[in-house]
């Protein structure tokens, strides 16, 4: 089984290519890369050549914090919806939550998951198991069950590890199996009952605020847990960050060596809260984190283009429409990404010039590869040949109504953007949604 | 705009409105105030129009009120509160609208305890919906009375120095007032404890003091906030006593604000605790005149957004 991927700009920061060039692949894995050798390559029935010129050609592009509801919740999404749209958006990997029910804590779970996404394959999924059986935050999960059954990161996203003995617990532990420990940087007792960013909106749309200190104090508490206990190998990942602070703090942390990444989410980046006000109240601009201050997002930005943030991840959360259509304070919180995040980056962070393409790709692709440990983020020869391709000249109008995904939960819907993806490949072959 | 400046459908929040539509509600409450000194105090102008009083908290004044002036109106009025309410038990927001819509009402007054309730209402159906308190969001019919009471005591709002005082945080009627006022030319200062002064309040375009005395220093009118006790346990001021002692309006205090400065408060007091007996019932409170005017500021807004001054012209 061979594939030519011919004409395509290939964007590879992996190895620090940008180039017009063509992709051979065989049997799953890059077998050459170079102007063109696609011509090259004997013709034979199990041939299969596709046309990238005008097109740009990456690594397959990993979303590390999507929630798929299932098990449990299968009326937000399903892992057959929400790899769809992970397809439909480009990516050729997603990394679930564990906040399904039953909470992802066993490997039976864990099990089930990789199950089911392989019935499909329309993407990879790589499971992330909890820190906190049940997600209680109280006592560790099967960590190595869970581990030898594919888990590739620790998490209670949706809540925080609120015990300071628990994250110590799971930043030691975690190291017997080089697994990241995600965390949702939230104190719950600081935000309590708020549903927006405290500041200037909360205070005229009179809503409950949570203060972006809610989120700076937990960071800087497991940042201090990280370097006292995380040893030589200890990882920590901040999820969703969102704060200028928050930012700092990682930031000056890993100039000291310590072991700490974060993510930023698409939203925080091109939305403040000022967007729940003019939209009036629109529960699509409820998430935790919530969406912050121009001051914070400008910070993120630059975080982007500077390094300081490793990843964008959408933190993909489906919601039933009946569920979002109430008043903003009994809303659930969260929003779709999977069939917006690329085309976003591409028109508003990398048409404007605050990165550039092989940046995106290093931030979409080859940094969540490398800190969850998986395959993928790089088309060097011999890798695995998961590929994106997509169109930067391509206009597109997000219509949630037309998303694979089951949610229709964007502040996005009706944007109009430069930019989208046009197809995946999965070890070479083309994935079909 | 209609000749006599307004056309809206609803009255959601004191944000929305410009001067001139604050002016003109005021200028209409003028014309119906005089029905409350009438031996009949009752006028045709609303015969056959039915409104609903959708009260999904717990209202005694707001809501007689609004029953009173639709009552004046010759109005059709009907209550829900969700207590006695089968209409809204579990049911969704939205349901709740359906279900109105197809009563066919022709104007809702709607209370309810999250901000953004009515606005959502208001989008869902035909009804004009008259918003009476959306959690700490708005209540703009509250600051309506509150400047048409002002503007029968002093003459004018424009270029006076009002001072608010209290739980800022949790409360509507200081974010409706703030809006009214300043637009109206009104200079405002607020004051309370800091745990319940909300981020940001500044960029409202009010000055911030942190003690009482600052804040009503040379103030026209002096609005006391209600306390809410059931609050306390979130632990924002240490004691009732306490709060007196630092944020309680007395006879003494008053002295610094400027001579015959009004004094005003929405209601329900806590006397002894935001305010002391001696000054809620001195010369210069007008509390009982702003109950009075709410009745005939409900009747403007309600005539208003019925829509018969344009059946008129």
């Amino acid at each position: 089984m061979r594939l030519v991927i011919r004409g395509g700009r290939v964007v590879d920061p992996s190895q620090g290519l940008d180039e017009v060039v063509d992709l051979v692949v065989e049997d799953g894995f890059v077998a050459g890369i170079g102007a063109g050798i696609g011509g090259k390559v004997r013709q034979s029935k199990n041939l299969e050549v596709f046309d990238a010129s005008r097109l740009v050609v990456t690594p397959g592009l990993i979303d590390m914090h999507v929630h798929l509801r299932e098990p449990g919740q299968e009326y937000k999404e399903t892992i057959r919806t929400g790899l769809a749209a992970a397809a439909a958006g480009g990516f050729t990997a997603v990394a679930c939550m564990a906040n399904t029910n039953p909470v992802n804590d066993s490997r039976s779970v864990t099990e089930h998951m990789i199950a089911e996404a392989a019935r499909h394959d329309t993407a990879r999924l790589y499971p992330i198991g909890a820190v906190s059986k049940g997600l209680a935050g109280k006592e560790l999960s099967e960590v190595g069950e869970m581990a030898e059954a594919g888990v590739v990161a620790l998490s209670d996203d949706g809540r925080p590890v609120e015990s300071s003995e628990l994250m110590r617990r799971a930043l030691e532990y975690s190291q017997h199996f080089d697994l990241v420990v995600i965390q949702h940087a939230e104190d719950l007792d600081l935000g309590a009952g708020g549903v927006m960013h405290e500041g200037e909106f909360s205070t005229r749309t009179g809503l409950p605020g949570l203060p972006g200190a809610a989120e700076d104090v937990m960071v800087a508490r497991d940042l201090i847990l990280l370097e006292d206990f995380g040893g030589a190998r200890g990882r920590y990942h901040v999820a969703h960050l969102s704060t200028r602070r928050s930012l700092g703090l990682v930031h000056e942390a890993r100039s000291r060596g310590l072991r700490v990444t974060c993510e930023a989410t698409p939203h925080h980046l091109l939305l403040t809260d000022s967007e729940v006000w003019s939209s009036h109240l629109s529960t699509d601009t409820k998430m935790k984190p919530p969406l912050r201050s121009e001051r914070d997002r400008l910070a993120l930005l630059e975080g982007v283009a500077d390094g300081s943030i490793d990843v964008i991840a959408s933190d993909h959360a489906p919601h039933h429409a009946d569920e979002k259509d109430v008043q903003y304070s009994c809303a659930p919180f969260g929003i779709v990404g999977l069939e917006s995040t690329l085309s976003l980056c591409l028109d508003r962070l990398v048409r404007p010039g605050v990165i550039d393409l092989s940046r995106l790709v290093e931030l979409l692709s080859c940094a969540p590869a490398r800190i969850l440990g998986v395959p993928g983020g790089s088309l060097s020869d011999g890798s695995l040949a998961d590929v994106t391709v997509l169109s930067l000249e391509s206009r597109t109008t997000l219509n949630s109504g037309r998303f694979r995904s089951k949610g229709r939960n964007t502040p996005f819907d009706g944007w109009k953007l430069k930019g989208r993806a046009v197809a995946t490949f999965l070890a070479g072959r083309k994935v079909e949604i | 705009m209609s000749p006599i400046g307004w056309d809206r459908k609803d009255l959601l929040a004191i944000a929305d409105l410009s001067p001139a539509e604050i002016q003109l509600v005021l200028d209409t409450a003028d014309s119906f105030r005089e029905i409350a000194e009438r031996p009949i105090k009752k006028v045709p102008t609303l015969r056959g129009r039915t409104v609903v009083n959708l009260f999904f908290e717990p209202s005694t004044r707001t809501r007689s009120s609004f029953e009173i002036a639709e009552k004046r109106l010759s109005a059709d009025s009907i209550n829900f509160s969700s207590s006695s309410s089968g209409l809204v038990k579990g049911e969704s927001l939205v349901d709740t609208a359906r279900n109105l819509e197809a009563m066919a009402p022709d104007m809702i007054v709607i209370r309810h305890a999250d901000p953004g309730v009515p606005r959502m209402l208001a989008e869902r159906i035909a009804a004009a919906v008259i918003n009476a308190g959306d959690g700490a969001h708005e209540h703009p019919t509250q600051a309506l009375l509150d400047a048409y009471t002002i503007r029968a005591a002093k003459g004018r709002i424009e270029g006076l120095k009002v001072a608010i005082v209290g739980d800022i945080q949790h409360s509507r009627v200081v974010r409706s007032n703030i809006y009214l006022l300043t637009k109206m030319g009104a200079s405002v200062t607020v004051a309370g404890p800091r745990t319940m002064m909300p981020a940001e309040i500044g960029k409202l375009g009010v000055r911030v003091e942190d003690n009482l005395e600052d804040a009503i220093r040379g103030a026209d009118v002096v609005m006391m906030l209600r306390i809410q006790l059931e609050r306390q346990s979130r632990s924002l001021f240490p004691s009732e006593r306490e709060y007196f002692m630092l944020f309680g309006l007395t006879r003494e205090r008053l002295k610094a604000a400027k001579r015959g400065a009004i004094i005003l408060h929405p209601g329900p007091m806590n006397r002894g605790i935001e305010i002391a007996s001696e000054v809620a019932d001195g010369p210069y409170s007008v509390i009982l005149d702003q109950v009075a005017n709410g009745v005939a500021i409900r009747m403007a807004v309600l005539y208003l957004l019925s829509g018969v001054h344009r059946e008129i012209a």
